[in-house]
């Protein structure tokens, strides 16, 4: 039981939930672990598309980019008066587009995707200055609608919270109950071995890559509508801290293992980090190096449990010569 | 992919000029002529000495980080944590002058820290084998964010006017410190990886790390010392800009491993490890900052000059493959 990752981190969380309510009993009532949940929605979104690119051996570091990218030009949409439901499929389909394209590079070309995705993370933000003329929307030119649904309350939880319970729900499913979701661990776990099982492995790739892209652009509205205001630096360097949320939650970045709840875990115990730092009145400038931190020490907690492995390769291969 | 069809096998070596016209440095080497030539072109000031030299500040402090990052990609690695190296050397120094230290003190602090961030990463990549994109991000959060614990948003200002010289001063008429170091170290790391043992071996690694290791090289060893340069390059660049900028605060060389890698891979270095040369990351520095200075010269902002970094990335790899693609 205390060997499953998702046990120990659920612990880690529960202790540090613990520490936090020994001086601050208030931060573990309902109201605020609602309000916590709620503001770490985005990054349980962006994690979860991490986690189907991960899986593939792949990674996405163009997601932050791609979220602000969307979100702007949701922004500009609702300045133009078109209605909300129409702002959330654009945004999706724009998501998934510009998730498509990294996908294309990777399964078309077969450029690593680190390089692609360092790239297109530049271009995407390059694109919002061309866009704007680095010009901010701000929260009077945005319509009440817009900036409200996220923040609507619906049986005691915002739109949003509820957004990313679905996600979670749909992304549970996906991953457990239909073929590709499957065919993400197969690729990632062996790639050789899933093209004899007749799983093609830039495709699947190239869909990861899509979906990520897709839960990018919406959560580029979500972010812009919560805020309330949109510009070039929106979720600056919020690709690591997603990377950080699948690491910390056991996604191998070596591909083909983890699980749903996992990420979800990963996302919230950095979400509870973040928001419990002006609690505990530590400056927030702290994040940065306590999420840089928490992704050494999972990958090392990580690494621990395969920790033999390069012995048993070596003695094996002296047996055979 | 690579397609097992009748292959045209040569039955003997082309010449070694025929080689060296049709290389990756070669095209490049034409390009940055064309480059130079279209800004000479385009701006009447541009073919100025002072201007020229001007010019070079826009990439020897990423180019002596390239030259590292070249033979650390090369043996299969990378190190995404560069800037923040930069970022967390700055502080140091910073807090260092803000304390008294002198000029020497505050380049040995600079060196010793870009080292000391180096061998940290080479401990967690070659010492428990994690791997070291991963291990790079995390890092690349780590040192920026000490930076941003010892500065928040303020900055460390007022450094003494003899450390000015690293950044802003001249050994030679309109030959910067900074230009003599680039030459030197393209020399030193052309050397380095071409001409020595040690080089030989991280072309070994890169091409089949495992064989390496049966053939009796000390991987990680190798790895742990590319680790370390790459630390101390970035060290070194952390001395030169922030005597260049003359304050440190936490957000400094932001971007700065985009370009770097860039560079690397500009230069002909596979991505995958295994290949690639120091001249041919001389070249690609030349071009970029070619690019970027002319793109100055017209008035281009920052950030539309970062998606043509961030498309010639894609782009230098992907039209090779294109090209490929299409002549099947």
């Amino acid at each position: 039981m205390l060997k499953s990752r998702e046990t120990i981190l659920a612990l880690a969380i529960l202790a540090l939930l613990a520490v936090i309510a020994a001086r601050f009993p208030a931060f573990v009532l309902p109201a605020n672990l609602a309000a916590v949940f709620t503001d770490t929605s985005p990054l349980i979104i962006l994690a979860l598309g991490q986690m189907a690119v991960i899986l593939t051996k792949c990674i996405d570091l163009s997601v932050a980019a791609n979220l602000a990218l969307c979100g702007m030009i949701a922004a500009m949409m609702n300045g133009a008066a078109v209605p909300l439901p129409v702002i959330l499929l654009a945004v999706l389909a724009l998501g998934a587009a510009l998730g498509a394209v990294n996908g294309m590079l990777v399964w078309k070309l077969g450029i690593p995707s680190i390089v692609v995705t360092l790239g297109t993370m530049t271009i995407y933000r390059g694109v919002i200055f061309l866009l704007t003329d680095g010009k901010w929307i701000n929260a009077h030119q945005m319509s009440e609608g817009f900036k409200a649904f996220p923040r609507a309350q619906f049986l005691g939880l915002p739109v949003m919270a509820w957004i990313a319970l679905a996600v979670v729900a749909g992304f549970a499913l996906f991953v457990s109950r239909t073929p590709l979701g499957r065919a993400l661990f197969a690729v990632g776990g062996n790639p050789h071995a899933a093209v004899y099982t007749g799983i093609h492995v830039g495709k699947t790739q190239f869909w990861a890559f899509t979906l990520s892209g897709a839960l990018a652009g919406l959560t580029g509205y979500l972010w812009v509508a919560r805020y309330a205001v949109a510009y070039v630096d929106i979720a600056g360097g919020f690709e690591l801290d997603v990377v950080a949320a699948c690491v910390i939650g056991g996604i191998a970045i070596a591909g083909g293992a983890g699980s749903v709840a996992g990420c979800v875990m990963g996302a919230l115990f950095l979400g509870i980090v973040k928001n419990a730092l002006p609690v505990v009145g530590i400056s927030p400038f702290w994040q940065m190096a306590i999420s840089g931190s928490a992704i050494l020490i999972a990958i090392a907690f990580n690494a621990r449990h395969q920790g033999a492995k390069g012995r048993i390769i070596l003695k094996h291969a002296e047996v055979r010569a | 992919m690579t397609s097992l069809s009748t292959r045209h096998i040569p039955d003997r070596l082309q010449s070694p000029m025929t080689r060296a016209t049709r290389s990756w440095e070669a095209l490049l080497l034409l390009v940055a002529i064309a480059i130079f030539i279209a800004n000479s072109l385009a701006s009447p000031y541009f073919l100025d000495p002072w201007n020229l030299s001007d010019a070079s500040f826009n990439f020897t402090e990423k180019a002596l980080i390239a030259f590292a990052m070249a033979m650390l990609v090369i043996a299969g690695e990378i190190d995404l944590s560069v800037a923040s190296i930069i970022a967390l050397c700055s502080t140091v120094m910073g807090a260092a002058m803000m304390a008294g230290v002198p000029v020497w003190g505050l380049v040995a602090l600079g060196l010793g820290t870009g080292l000391a961030c180096g061998a940290f990463n080479g401990l967690l990549v070659a010492g428990f084998g994690l791997p070291s994109i991963v291990v790079t991000i995390g890092t690349m959060s780590l040192f920026r964010g000490l930076s941003f614990i010892a500065l928040g948003d303020g900055a460390y200002t007022g450094y003494p006017a003899g450390f000015a010289w690293f950044g802003q001063g001249y050994v030679w008429w309109v030959f910067s410190f900074e230009l003599v170091l680039f030459v030197v170290m393209a020399l030193l790391f052309s050397i380095l990886l071409h001409r020595t043992n040690f080089g030989r071996l991280v072309y070994v690694i890169g091409n089949n790390a495992t064989a390496a290791r049966f053939s009796g090289v000390r991987v990680d060893r190798v790895r742990f010392i590319l680790f370390l340069l790459t630390g101390l390059m970035s060290g070194i660049a952390a001395i030169c800009l922030t005597s260049r900028l003359g304050s440190t605060r936490p957000s400094i060389a932001t971007g700065f491993e985009l370009e770097v890698v860039t560079m690397v891979v500009l230069g002909g270095v596979s991505i995958l490890g295994g290949s690639g040369s120091i001249p041919g990351v001389v070249i690609a520095a030349l071009v970029m900052g070619l690019v970027t200075f002319g793109l100055g010269l017209l008035n281009v902002p920052g950030i539309v000059m970062s998606i043509i970094v961030g498309a010639l990335l894609i782009g230098v790899i992907a039209l090779p493959r294109l090209w490929a693609m299409w002549r099947r």
